[in-house]
């Protein structure tokens, strides 16, 4: 038992690819099987990381969740920040300009309200529940735009660990509810044609929740909503740190 | 495979120096869009790489890879961030995930309302 203790001890990054492996594995056979599909597998495999933070906060008492367990500990490795930004940066390689073409004028107005409607809206909130620092408002702003957007903009302002993984619960729960909420009011906001899913995935803007939400209107949508809603990730993350940083300081002084 | 990877660090490292420099620049100690920039020179690249004819299906393997792995890098952060502290204001997490979403619904009826090019 004590050699298993020290591989596992000795190889951090490589226990927290079999941990992450195994999570999503599982989320993705219950996504599939249990609720066809209905919230998509990698939101809930987010949210059960979340909850298993919360676990290893109340076992360890740290303030790195899991990671302050000694076992789990190649997790704060994995989801450094180097590897996080990192790897979101190379999603940019399923854009290219011919799909910036593709999605034209609707999509650029979509993606350009949609984060901005996003963003304002969690600032506003945050508000009001008593955050007054613009950090912290803009990471859970951010937060509200997607998941990624999040703690790219709390890690890029230096934002708290308890902020950060505020913004991602706020993507998170976003995302389900777009994909709850699109096939219920698909009809009555007019989201039928081709065009419609385009300007849609725009101002939603998550791709995981645009797909599954259109999914579940009319399958043929799905392609359409997909093109813009790639922008929205990389452009929230371009958007979130600088531009809407500085307005909400300005705002603020 | 690992020339694309160069080219992925490269354009990774060109932006968070932009998101550095404009850091500075605006007196604020932070990576101002740093991940933006490097997502927009990765495209720049990308585009350069295949006009001139360099682009080999090799290195968009090494990039593909990196890109598939940033949900599992997602839950990893999940997983070691304080949520036991984050708990105390979980109503705000619930409530600035679903408010938004039922704004949005909204401003997207009237964005296709003004949008012919939604219809088609």
């Amino acid at each position: 038992m004590t050699e298993l203790m020290t591989v596992l001890d000795k190889n951090g990054l490589v226990v927290a690819f079999l941990i992450v492996g195994a999570l999503t594995w599982l989320t993705d056979l219950f996504s599939k099987k249990m609720i066809r599909s209905r919230v998509p597998g990698s939101a809930i495999a987010i949210f059960l990381a979340l909850v298993l933070g919360y676990l290893g906060g109340l076992w360890a008492g740290g303030e790195k969740g899991l990671a302050d367990v000694p076992f789990f500990r190649g997790l704060a490795s994995l989801g450094g920040s180097m590897f996080r930004d990192f790897a979101i940066v190379a999603t940019a390689i399923g854009a290219s300009f011919f799909l910036i073409r593709k999605s034209g004028w609707l999509g650029l107005v979509s993606l350009v309200l949609g984060i901005g409607v996003f963003f304002s809206s969690g600032v506003v909130l945050a508000w009001v529940m008593g955050y007054r620092d613009a950090v912290s408002l803009c990471t859970i702003g951010a937060g509200a735009c997607t998941y990624i957007v999040g703690p790219v903009t709390g890690g890029a302002l230096g934002a708290s660990s308890e902020v950060i993984a505020l913004s991602i619960g706020t993507g998170v729960v976003k995302t389900i509810a777009v994909t709850i909420f699109t096939p219920i009011f698909a009809k009555k906001i007019g989201l039928s044609s081709p065009g419609s899913a385009m300007a849609f995935g725009g101002i939603m803007g998550t791709s995981s929740g645009v797909a599954a939400g259109l999914a579940a209107t009319d399958p043929k949508l799905v392609p359409y909503g997909a093109v813009t809603a790639t922008f929205y990730t990389g452009l929230g993350c371009l958007v979130c740190p600088s531009l809407f940083f500085l307005l909400v300081e300005k705002l603020l002084a | 495979m690992i020339q694309g990877l160069a080219v992925l660090s490269f354009s990774f490292l060109l932006g968070m120096w932009c998101g550095e420099l404009l850091g500075t620049w605006l007196g604020v100690d932070a990576n101002v869009g740093g991940v933006g920039f490097a997502m927009i020179f990765l495209l720049l690249t990308k585009e350069y790489f295949q006009k001139k004819g360099w682009w080999a299906p090799e290195m968009g393997f090494g990039i593909e890879f990196w890109n598939k792995l940033y949900i599992p890098v997602v839950i990893a952060m999940a997983a070691s961030l304080n949520v036991k502290a984050a708990l105390s204001s979980g109503t705000l997490a619930i409530l600035a995930g679903i408010v938004p979403v039922l704004l949005a619904f909204w401003v997207f009826r009237l964005l296709i309302r003004f949008f012919p090019a939604a219809h088609d």
